[in-house]
């Protein structure tokens, strides 16, 4: 009994390898969780409101700065909604490579994840300088893949962090053939690292936790969604992205500053496995091959298969590049003129971590009179606190602190929470009575 | 002769988007050697974990934008031997600096369901606003070389090299023709912080002034040029009312092309 009633508080000040300032809130109650809060404390920064009165050849530049992770995410989604709006018609070749550009991205941040962020966690490593020390060749295999996708964001955007180079109409300028083919070389040579790396992140032992939950991704008549689609579920929804608000509500808990997002009143699923459970089938049918050799059944209703699909979608994002690049040419002109008007707009694309949803009210000058703009991670927060309900319940309540801790962080990186802003506190507290 | 103990360092955050610490996590090979030469002691984001640890060098991301930030920032001044400020968030206040002078309770309640519960200071500061700051590493974001450089540098017990000239002179060191002379697009170069290597006009497109001001930055001159372009009053004043818009003389100069269009 005095078993039972014992009452434990644990501070664990920082939750590392996130990005982003949270905590987590657990109290148990003999033997039951009573509360299980994630509270993401980022500071708001207040970007849709400081965009009002902006001008849309801004827009691009600005948006970047939420995330220094994924900003062609956010520039890919701007521009798209607001080329929506003023009717501008892409070149091919531009739309072309907004996809090459945002694969760069791809690449770039899930290698970070896998290797930075995640994979230490089941190797028994604090970070990857650790890691480095057991597993030398993997993770400089991870680096390297991580370098190119910079590389190849860095051909577009001339850096890859706040890149420069999307423009509402366009890109602002276009590599050199010669640079394209220096690229192509190295994307060919990363081919069989990312293959290997697949493999690598198979054989990896992942706990087995089931549970039910419904996906949300973009889908594409012919492609893998990224830079363009529609919204679809795993329960058949299918919308354009200007009727995402029908759908998909978002609300405030004062325990939070990212707001939480609901589906017909439930959490939901965005990210690279709700992107592989709804579109596998759309995957080339070499990376089929590869991962039907690895054993995964899709769709998966196991979260830690999040860093398996990381790698697939590395594997996919070469291959996109490659396939895309193949005949490049200088185009005559990088973008096409635009003409700003009245109205709104919606444009989602699949950042890194997910579904990113933006909305966009002009005026007749093409300033902004309002703006809405929904990230990932918020999407996400709602399914995070159902994930780390049931895998507690999972894994045992009667675990001691510091493995209940453990596994609450191990939980939350399948999601690479992407809170952007701050500084990655996890203060977890958990009280028993 | 070795020393016979790392130099200690933490990697900490503020208010930000993260893209500056990414200037190490893209390090890639680099990020290993570093983490030979010195002792990781406190960098959330790798993993690394001890906030309080006394450092030889810190450096800040980020801006001091909550409550809670005004007294964090004290204590890593206390344990830090050297403080380094790490790009615009830290050294200007950054994008979010754009709420300052704003009516910020009332943005708040527009966004957010549960006001009261959003713990948000006034305005978006630098970290010299509050603590001394040893070196200021300007730009949005820094670059792995630029971080590299000022390491290397403090390791060997050298001052970092401060380039406050001017974007100009990347262009002109590496022939890009000046997009302002040769296609009359607005550019902020003129008054803009070198560092970053002229990437913007290097694409053919006009600088937007992510490093922050340059020394001697002749903004009245600039500005007029805007205006004789095209650009109107507002327009001149959002230039410099962005990335960096707390900096002094880009705050400055908005401020006169704002009075301009309430003459």
């Amino acid at each position: 009994m005095s078993e039972q009633r014992r009452s434990v508080a644990i501070h664990v000040p920082v939750l590392t390898r996130v990005e982003g300032e949270g905590a987590l809130d657990l109290r148990i109650d003999n033997g039951e969780i009573v509360q299980l809060r994630l509270r993401i404390f980022e500071p708001p920064r207040f970007f849709e409101k400081f965009l009002e009165g902006r001008s849309y050849t801004e827009i691009p530049d600005m948006v970047a700065r939420i995330c220094g992770i994924c900003p062609v995410a956010y520039q890919a989604t701007a521009a798209q909604a607001l080329e929506r709006l003023f009717g501008v018609e892409l070149s091919p070749w531009a739309r072309a490579m907004r996809r090459v550009f945002y694969c760069g991205e791809w690449i770039q941040s899930h290698s970070l994840h896998i290797h930075l962020l995640a994979a230490p966690d089941f190797f028994g490593c604090s970070s990857v300088i650790e890691l480095a020390r057991i597993a030398p060749e993997e993770v400089r295999r991870g680096l390297r893949i991580q370098a190119l996708g910079n590389e190849l964001m860095d051909l577009f955007g001339a850096r890859s962090v706040h890149p420069v180079g999307i423009r509402v109409g366009g890109f602002h300028g276009a590599p050199s053939v010669e640079r394209i083919g220096d690229i192509r070389e190295k994307l060919r040579a990363a081919l069989p690292e990312a293959e290997a790396l697949i493999r690598w992140a198979a054989g990896i032992a992942v706990p087995q936790d089931d549970q039910a939950f419904v996906c949300v991704a973009m889908r594409h008549p012919l492609d893998y969604a990224i830079e363009c689609g529609d919204i679809g579920a795993s329960d058949g929804l299918h919308i354009g992205a200007a009727a995402y608000d029908e759908h998909f509500a978002e609300r405030h808990e004062a325990h939070s500053t990212a707001l939480f997002s609901s589906y017909r009143q439930q959490p939901y699923l965005v990210g690279p496995l709700a992107r592989l459970n709804l579109n596998h089938a759309r995957l080339p049918a070499r990376i089929k091959a590869l991962l039907a050799a690895t054993g995964l059944v899709l769709p998966s209703r196991n979260l830690f298969h999040s860093l398996l699909a990381r790698a697939v979608e590395i594997l996919l994002a070469l291959h996109e590049a490659l396939r895309l690049l193949d005949g490049y040419r200088v185009p005559d002109s990088p973008w096409v003129p635009v003409t700003p008007r009245a109205g709104v707009a919606a444009g989602c694309t699949e950042a890194p971590r997910g579904l990113l949803w933006h909305r966009y009210e002009m005026d007749a000058d093409g300033c902004v009179v309002s703006a809405r703009i929904v990230p990932p991670t918020s999407q996400n927060q709602a399914r995070i606190e159902e994930d780390l309900r049931r895998s507690l319940l999972d894994f045992g309540l009667d675990q001691p602190d510091e493995a209940l801790r453990l596994h609450c962080e191990k939980v939350i990186r399948n999601y690479d929470p992407c809170i952007s802003c701050a500084t990655h506190f996890l203060r977890m507290t958990v009280e028993r009575t | 002769m070795r020393a016979p103990t790392r130099p200690r360092v933490a990697v900490h955050k503020f208010s930000s988007c993260d893209g500056c610490q990414l200037a190490f996590l893209n390090l890639g090979e680099d990020l290993l050697a570093l983490a030979e030469r010195v002792e990781l002691v406190h960098f959330a984001e790798a993993g690394p974990l001890d906030p309080d640890a006394e450092v030889d060098l810190a450096f800040v991301e980020g801006s001091v934008s909550t409550p809670a930030d005004l007294e964090r920032i004290q204590r890593i001044r206390r344990h830090s031997r050297m403080l380094i400020a790490i790009g615009a968030c830290a050294t200007a206040g950054g994008i979010q600096a754009l709420r300052n002078g704003a009516d910020g309770a009332q943005w708040i309640a527009q966004i957010y369901g549960r006001p009261d519960a959003v713990a948000s200071l006034e305005r978006s500061t630098p970290i010299s606003s509050h603590v001394a700051v040893d070196f200021e590493l300007w730009g949005c974001p820094v670059s792995g070389p630029q971080i590299l450089a000022v390491v290397n540098s403090l390791l060997l017990g050298a001052a970092p090299r401060d380039d406050a000239d001017k974007v100009c002179t990347e262009c002109k060191r590496r022939n890009f023709a000046c997009v302002m002379v040769s296609r009359g697009i607005p550019c902020m170069g003129p008054v803009t912080r070198a560092g970053c290597g002229a990437l913007c006009p290097g694409l053919g497109r006009d600088c937007y002034g992510c490093y922050g001001p340059a020394e001697n930055a002749n903004t009245d001159a600039l500005a007029a040029q805007f205006g004789r372009q095209g650009l109107d009053p507002p327009a001149i004043a959002r230039r410099f009312r962005s990335i960096n818009s707390q900096a002094p003389a880009f705050l400055a100069a908005a401020d006169k092309a704002r009075m301009k269009r309430d003459e």
